[in-house]
């Protein structure tokens, strides 16, 4: 897989922690080894919308991948509450569903962008950076090998 | 089964497995089927109700499944690993979803069930569905088929989103 400048947290120059939710086992693990390449840890994993919003709770990441389609409570649902509660909260929704009125639905809750699925590594790496904003940083070349 | 119906899905495949795979693929064979529908081998298959109804099936014979997770999950899976059903059906939803995508942008509202997956382990199964199309994508990795058996629920809703 490709490899990207690691993007770090601007504040401490630590490893940006991502919560990945998504109901499929295989698409979290997808979604771990693009978050890797890009220099990322992975805080935490949750199959359904009710256990990431226990997980975020717990685990204070400072991205949330999330996807829509879920069991016991869908994506939207779980991102909104999630935002509710911190409104610095950094939600993505991920998903393959990605039709205009599920888009405009999940921004207005609360969602700081939409990436589909299946997820190009580069546009995914765009994208968490253009949502850190200035809590990120991108290493430079000589320090990502450091 | 109108066209129109069934173009996003073949579309949403090619991108699909195209990309996940990273090499071209090709249509190889197409056709209609009457029978019910026996599984050949790792199966997702995708219910979708409201303004269209029906099914869609994707199937691989264990091996391609094997070889086609593998890609997608940038490592090399055995047949037993149960990541390589889940693979299946992950492809199944991605290739469901960014049709899905298409057509609720042209007006159709419906909703999608989450995938069932069959083996043939379980023995031949079938569907009671009259009239499938059978498309087999030729893909490095092997043979992927995609069945499909959609109607208008609503023709209502066909009328305004062709009109559309």
């Amino acid at each position: 897989m490709e490899q990207f400048a690691p993007v770090k947290r601007s504040k401490d120059g630590q490893a940006v922690q991502y919560l990945i939710v998504d109901d499929s086992v295989f698409a979290r693990k997808n979604l771990g080894r693009i978050i890797e390449s890009f220099g990322g840890q992975i805080a935490g994993e949750a199959g359904d919308g009710l256990t990431a919003i226990s997980e975020y709770d717990r685990l204070k990441p400072d991205i949330v991948l999330m996807d829509i389609t879920m069991p016991q409570m869908e994506g939207i649902e779980a991102a909104e509450k999630i935002v509710q509660k911190n409104p610095e909260a950094r939600v993505v929704m991920v998903s393959s569903v990605g039709y205009q009125e599920n888009i405009v639905a999940a921004l207005q809750r609360g969602a700081r962008h939409f990436v589909q699925k299946p997820v190009k590594p580069e546009v995914l790496y765009e994208v968490i950076k253009y949502v850190l904003g200035e809590d990120g940083a991108v290493a430079s070349a000589a320090g990502a090998g450091a | 089964m109108k066209m129109e119906l069934i173009q996003p899905f073949i579309n949403a495949a090619d991108a699909v497995l195209s990309q996940g795979l990273q090499s071209p693929m090709a249509i190889e064979n197409l056709s209609m089927e009457e029978e019910a529908y026996r599984f050949k081998g790792v199966a997702a298959m995708i219910e979708l109700s409201g303004d269209i109804e029906g099914r869609i099936i994707f199937d691989l014979a264990p091996k391609t499944a094997a070889r086609v997770a593998s890609h997608f999950a940038g490592t090399e899976l055995p047949e037993t690993d149960g990541l390589v059903r889940e693979a299946v059906c992950e492809l199944a939803n991605q290739v469901i979803g960014n049709a899905v995508a298409v057509l609720n942008d042209q007006g159709f509202k419906f909703r999608v069930h989450p995938p069932a997956l069959h083996t043939s382990e379980q023995g031949p199964k079938s569907t009671e569905d009259t009239e499938a199309l059978v498309l087999c994508f030729d893909t490095a990795d092997g043979p992927v088929f995609m069945n499909i058996a959609l109607r208008y629920h609503n023709p209502t809703a066909q009328a305004a989103a062709v009109g559309a």
